[in-house]
């Protein structure tokens, strides 16, 4: 089974350096995209799926890390590398402190005060003079990565992009088979019990939040140099909303099921965009059938499915 | 004669203006509390209740040339039905899971409603007639009051102390309280407790459908009226705590004068105070003003 997934892995890694090479068949920027909102849903599901923690509020990260990439490129006129790094940082922070805040309340008011927060975030960079309102902050220009790899050029852009989402998502493989993440498991199992071995579950908790919503920031601030682009749409709850999504669509259980969401819903954004607002109707219809019927999602659901055909292997999908 | 520098007047309008405003989050408020109470459900489709309110309004008005009195009694039935079918089919097969897919359910519902009317009606606004007896304005001495406003905060007042009397005096608020404290045993003693839920659920959303006709003549009605407005109403829910009636309702309230002086003294903070408020109240008072502790 691992010798499998480790083979499905380099695969799937050969097919992504690829692409870049045959453009009509995929088009390398809708890629990009995709592959920032994996690393999106996987950094969300860390809250969600490993502490059991519901954020509402996920936007502010990505929408803010993006804003601040795109004011370090375009108006300070840095290297793209300090500019991602700022936004991750900031993200980071400001997930520190939505974290401090929501986590003195649980569960659905929880989910709650990170929307309210979020969209604090959202009218402070509606009104912020840097931000252009609703017209959003373009165009920004890409520059050239540590002066070296000039980002002008959709290949080599496209290969930082792979390069920093492969490494978010290793990072989120990495914690998650922590003890940190450990810890994580135990809060969202039995949050007193935790407590009473001797964990210092608030400053877990606010932990976790600072690195979910760094990774986020890393997903924003790559879709900001690959559309040059900073927009109200990044910070709005409409994306927290779409992250949810993927997330419980590709399944919470897992490291990357999330990933599987992703890749789905952006699909569906993408290639149905000329049906307008038909498109929100179906991403609702399947946020509902994905809550009544389906909701250990697609990875989830698939992996219940083989367990239940061999139990044996139960244990071993369990960790996939 | 000035207040901190502001004229009179100025300060005297803003606060009735976010009394109008403030009208509008306590009718919203109390229905995301009764509902919360009872089905433990937060009803993030709340603020498009409150749109399909404002819509039907409109449309009672332009097809079937229905007028406004009528409308605010049927618009807000037609809207409590809708919600009881939503109940019936989909919400009562998450119950005693964990709330976070009634949040996610409705959520759901959010998108399909908005998309709907935004493919049906189109995305712009839609102007709606302020009914005739209710045309003209007030001069109530320190400000031109628009009669229309002064009536909005008056039935608001009526609708929230209605409610509140429903739920603390009578027999079927009883059940209503008993159920929300044990269900179990409320059952035991033979009340149909799934009903009692669907009825709450639709006079619930029945509120945000009569609170989206109220304001159909004020705003402009249009597919995304009530979707930044479902959040405010949250970040109340938070500051007033969820466990009270009256609670929410005075919060609602007070929380539309603030916002109201807020654009008197500092109007670019207007858009964000309330949830600097919610954040101020977490770090005082975690469990909300009118709160109790719950999990």
């Amino acid at each position: 089974m691992r010798s499998l997934s480790r083979l499905g892995l380099l695969l799937l890694l050969a097919a992504l350096v690829a692409v870049p090479f045959v453009p009509h068949i995929i088009y390398p920027i809708f890629l990009m995209k995709v592959m920032c909102f994996v690393l999106f849903a996987c950094a969300f599901n860390l809250l969600l799926g490993h502490a059991g923690i519901v954020s509402f509020g996920h936007a502010a990260f990505f929408g803010s890390s993006a804003y601040v990439t795109g004011y370090v490129l375009r108006d300070l006129q840095l290297d793209p590398g300090l500019a991602i790094a700022a936004g991750v940082l900031f993200a980071t922070a400001l997930g520190g402190v939505f974290g401090a805040l929501a986590i003195r309340r649980q569960g659905i008011y929880l989910a709650m005060i990170t929307l309210a927060l979020a969209q604090l975030v959202y009218f402070s960079f509606l009104q912020a003079p840097f931000t252009g309102a609703e017209d959003g902050m373009q165009p920004i220009p890409r520059g050239v990565f540590l002066g070296l790899l000039d980002l002008n050029d959709d290949t080599n852009l496209y290969f930082l992009v792979l390069a920093c989402v492969g490494g978010g998502l290793w990072l989120v493989y990495r914690i998650v088979h922590s003890p940190f993440g450990q810890i994580l498991r135990a809060i969202r199992e039995h949050e007193p019990r935790t407590r009473s071995l001797g964990y210092a579950v608030e400053r877990y908790k606010i932990t976790a939040f600072a690195l979910s919503a760094g990774l986020s920031g890393l997903a924003g601030s790559l879709k900001c140099i690959v559309f040059r682009l900073a927009s109200l749409t990044d910070v709005h709850w409409h994306m927290s909303g779409d992250v949810i999504l993927m997330t419980v669509l590709g399944g919470m259980n897992s490291v990357f099921g999330p990933a599987i969401g992703a890749i789905i819903i952006s699909a569906l954004r993408h290639y149905f965009d000329a049906l307008g607002a038909w498109v929100t109707i179906m991403v609702g219809l399947v946020f509902i059938f994905c809550v009544l019927v389906f909701r250990r999602g697609v990875l989830g659901e698939l992996t219940h499915f083989l367990a239940v055909r061999h139990p044996a292997k139960e244990q071993k999908n369990a960790q996939i | 004669m000035e207040i901190f520098g502001i004229p009179h007047q100025a300060f005297l309008g803003q606060i009735m203006l976010g009394l109008v405003n403030g009208a509008f989050y306590a009718v919203l408020s109390l229905g995301l509390a009764i509902i919360f109470g009872l089905l433990r459900v937060v009803n993030f489709a709340h603020g498009a209740f409150f749109m399909v309110g404002a819509f039907i309004a409109f449309l009672l008005g332009r097809n079937l040339g229905l007028g406004y009195w009528p409308t605010m009694i049927a618009a807000p039935m037609i809207v409590g039905f809708a919600g009881i079918l939503f109940e019936r089919f989909a919400i009562r097969r998450i119950y005693g899971l964990d709330p976070l897919y009634g949040l996610l359910l409705t959520f759901g519902l959010v998108l399909v409603m908005e998309g709907g009317f935004r493919v049906a009606m189109g995305s712009s606004g839609h102007p709606f007639q302020t009914p005739a007896q209710l045309r003209g304005v007030w001069d109530i001495g320190f400000m031109m009051l628009p009669i229309y406003r002064a009536f909005v905060i008056l039935i608001a007042v009526v609708v929230c102390a209605g409610t509140w009397i429903v739920i603390e005096k009578t027999r079927m608020g009883a059940y209503l309280r008993a159920a929300t404290e044990r269900p179990d045993l409320t059952q035991a003693f033979g009340i149909n407790v799934p009903l009692l839920l669907t009825l709450t659920y639709g006079v619930g959303v029945g509120l945000a459908g009569f609170a989206g006709v109220l304001a159909a003549p004020i705003q402009h009605v249009n597919p995304s009226m009530g979707s930044d407005l479902v959040i405010i109403v949250f970040a109340i829910v938070v500051i007033g705590g969820l466990g009270s009636v009256l609670g929410s309702a005075i919060t609602g309230l007070g929380l539309g004068i603030i916002e109201g002086l807020t654009k008197v003294y500092y109007s670019e903070a207007s858009t964000t105070v309330v949830f600097l408020v919610m954040a101020l109240v977490l770090l005082l008072r975690p469990a909300g003003l009118f709160g109790r502790e719950e999990a």
